[in-house]
């Protein structure tokens, strides 16, 4: 029984965590958000030089080729530090699916280039102001050329490369498309939380290459969430741990009535929930670090087990952080929104709670163990 | 990660797997733990002893108490093992869990001799005798008076919420010896044969209808001087050890969970649906499924640490907060899912357990430390968070407010 993370796999988490902190990571957070800068480029850099944009691609093409475990322990410090760098995008979606779903020549091409930080790739799949479905996919390819509009498109602005979910007369399929071309149009969208940049990507008859076979895209893209989901887990887990950190400190700290804030039980019970909720989210995320780890037939379930339970944990820590924190909590100088922002990006980015649960229930309907 | 034993633990889990084979009947789903009421001690008393024949029923303990001084993920492992038979279970656990620890800790080797391997054989059976009718949350603040007479002690009072006391041997006893002694300073810890003549064990009727608890009445009882465990004045801090282990041992809240609610929305009606197919009985199922597997895989991690010879974390003290609450609430969503004919009793098993769900949670949301007291523990003991200013502090106990 080990249901744990490997001594090795827990150094290179330390050596993240000391990294992202002697980058004073969230002070850049809070810059690029102010300035609306979308990147941090020099943090952004330096974590391609330390290569862990390389962490999960085979050594062959010249990344570390270790596993989901390792990148699980790195989710988790980038999540605490709230990077402002397009990692979800680029690593967690962008990466996986081109060395799960591209062929030899694509991955040849591409996986050196994001490995040296060449090329950033993210994922376009929203179209209007509601949740995306197989039937709701207006953008169309024909013969290799694209054309439809995303929107809400995280990172796109700083991305070289999108991987697009694309109707064809086939069916769902993801192109690969980049975005040099003149035919591809960007432009920033204003968003609830600058401190990542989204985007609105136009593609014009654009040129594509096919990802993966051309009907089965949207089975692709659902693998890809449910992978994906499980290392934003852990960046929930790590943005919802620092929030607790926070708010447990300023109500040791903070005297009201002649006494410790901490030492009402209102202020108490508040903490000792966001404690449970992180240790639920956390055990469920290791869970599904282990079927994500070794592809287990209870990836999906598991997955949206993790990403329900930390998604609850940061909403819960990130609100209760700035409530803790009384009139401060609501100042820009203090560091309580970021948290509260950085929690709604990181619900929405692969879909939201209500969806996520929905995918639970159906999961455990289609398995047959339950 | 990997869920596998390693080599010793896979062949000490074959070792439990074979004797309990040998021994008892594996659950089906049709026999579940069903023992008639009249037979149910003498039944329990039976299987503890063949365990104790066997070194099972102790297996943590060292050998000369019966035990097989087995490590703690062993016991885990007998544990998951036994769970999967048909055994009775609810008569021993206090006594083993709660009164050994203390009796193992505080008492003479002569004691120790004398009563350690028959609690653990189960011809004598414990209690715990802590709260009071004045005393619960606060257990601190209990009332019951011990007067030293010579080499005795005479107790009068009155102790509450003792499990098992009607059939219960013997009793570990926290009591106060000097009320004008500050509130942690003036107790005393004693253990008591429940036989002796001055105690009436009254039964307490719950709002579920049946009895497990009693209260317990002291007049004039003598205990001599030699059942004192630890100092005169230390009471409190004998009762500490009691506490960590009690809540160790009161984990889990057992019943409908969310496999049963998931499985009843799958064939009740709903509007002429099945309930599954309700958008808000789906989102209740996610949250209860989510706080299930929760804290399944918090287990998971502490055995982990276990395994590893490691100390757990604290993670494991949120298992009752979460599993009483999750109990109550698909107790109501199970009587809820029958609409108006929710207030019946038919003869259904489903829907029985979702009603007795509903029925019992409230009562663990209070057994072995109320939600808030679990949620000051975590802050305090976890956070790291300062201590409520108290009201009664430096005060002799019989200047505290007491309301009454």
């Amino acid at each position: 029984m080990n249901l744990d993370f490997s001594d090795d796999q827990k150094f290179l988490q330390s050596e993240a965590r000391k990294f992202l902190e002697k980058e004073g990571s969230i002070n850049r957070s809070r810059k690029v958000l102010e300035d609306k800068q979308s990147i941090d480029k020099e943090l952004w850099n330096k974590i391609v030089e330390l290569g862990w944009t390389g962490i999960r691609i085979p050594e062959e093409y010249g990344g570390l080729g270790l596993g989901h475990l390792e990148l699980c322990v790195v989710a988790e410090e980038l999540g605490r530090y709230l990077a402002p760098v397009p990692f979800s995008s680029s690593v967690y979606l962008f990466t996986e699916a081109i060395i799960k779903y591209a062929d030899e020549e694509v991955k040849q091409d591409i996986l050196p280039r994001l490995i040296s930080g060449d090329i950033i790739g993210t994922l376009a799949v929203t179209e209007d102001l509601f949740a995306p479905s197989k039937t709701n996919i207006k953008t169309l390819t024909d013969n290799n050329l694209l054309t439809g509009r995303k929107i809400a498109v995280p990172d796109a602005g700083i991305a070289t490369h999108s991987l697009v979910v694309s109707n064809s007369t086939s069916g769902i399929c993801l192109r690969l498309v980049d975005h040099s071309s003149d035919s591809v149009i960007i432009e920033h969208q204003d968003t609830i939380d600058e401190s990542r940049g989204h985007f609105s990507v136009e593609y014009n008859n654009t040129p594509s290459i096919l990802i993966g076979d051309d009907s089965n895209g949207w089975d692709f893209y659902e693998n890809l969430l449910d992978q994906a989901a499980v290392l934003f887990s852990f960046e929930q887990i790590g943005g919802s741990q620092a929030s607790l950190d926070m708010a447990t400190s300023y109500a040791k700290e903070r005297y009201a009535f002649g006494r410790q804030i901490g030492s009402f039980q209102a202020i108490k019970h508040k903490l000792a929930d966001m404690y449970v909720a992180i240790t639920l989210a956390k055990s469920n995320s290791y869970y599904a670090a282990w079927a994500l780890s070794t592809d287990s037939s209870d990836l999906s379930v598991a997955s949206a087990t993790a990403r329900v339970s930390s998604t609850k944990a940061f909403q819960l820590c990130s609100k209760e952080n700035i409530q803790t924190h009384g009139g401060n909590g609501f100042t820009w100088e203090y560091d309580c929104h970021l948290y509260y922002k950085r929690s709604k990006l990181l619900s929405v980015n692969i879909g939201s709670l209500p969806n996520w649960k929905e995918k639970l229930v159906s999961g455990l309907e289609k398995s047959n163990t339950y | 990660m990997d869920f596998n034993d390693t080599t010793e633990q896979a062949q000490f889990r074959k070792t439990c797997r074979e004797w309990l084979e040998q021994n008892a009947e594996p659950k089906s789903s049709s026999s579940r733990e069903s023992f008639s009421d009249i037979d149910f001690l003498e039944v329990a008393k039976q299987w503890q002893k063949k365990k104790y024949d066997a070194g099972w029923a102790m297996l943590h303990w060292p050998k000369e108490y019966g035990g097989i001084a087995a490590s703690p993920i062993e016991r885990i492992i007998w544990a998951e093992e036994e769970s999967k038979f048909n055994v009775p279970r609810g008569i021993f656990e206090i006594g083993l869990g709660m009164c050994g620890p203390v009796m193992m800790e505080y008492a003479t080797d002569e004691q120790k001799e004398r009563f350690l391997p028959s609690m653990a054989e189960g011809t004598e059976i414990w209690c715990q005798l802590f709260s009071e009718p004045s005393a619960g949350s606060d257990v601190a603040g209990l009332r019951s008076k011990a007067t030293q007479d010579g080499d005795n002690w005479v107790i009068n009072g009155q102790k509450v919420w003792t499990s098992g006391a009607h059939f219960c041997d013997y009793g570990i006893l926290v009591v106060r010896h000097d009320p004008n002694l500050e509130k942690h300073k003036g107790m005393t810890f004693f253990f008591v044969d429940m036989k002796s003549p001055g105690i009436e064990v009254k039964p307490i009727k719950q709002i579920t209808g049946g009895s497990s608890f009693n209260e317990v009445y002291f007049t004039d009882v003598v205990i001599p001087d030699s059942q004192r465990l630890g100092a005169i004045g230390d009471g409190w801090k004998v009762a500490i050890t009691t506490l960590m282990n009690e809540r160790l041992a009161v984990g889990d809240a057992n019943g409908a969970d969310v496999k049963e609610a998931f499985n009843w929305a799958k064939k009740q009606d709903d509007s002429g649906e099945y309930l599954i197919n309700n958008r808000a009985t789906r989102e209740s199922i996610a949250d209860w499924y989510c706080e299930a597997n929760g804290l399944k895989n918090t287990k998971l991690r502490t055995m982990s640490a276990l395994s590893k010879g490691e100390t757990p974390g604290p993670e494991a003290s949120i298992t009752k907060i979460v599993s009483a609450n999750k109990l109550q609430d698909i107790g109501n969503f199970g009587i809820d899912s029958l609409d108006m004919a929710g207030m019946l009793k038919p003869e259904n098993n489903e829907i029985q357990s979702f009603q007795n769900a509903w029925l019992g949670a409230p009562g663990l949301r209070i057994a072995g430390g109320t939600d808030e007291i679990l949620k000051n523990i975590i802050s305090e003991r976890v956070l790291g968070l300062p201590q409520d200013p108290r009201a009664d502090k430096g005060l002799p106990f019989k200047d505290i407010p007491s309301g009454n």
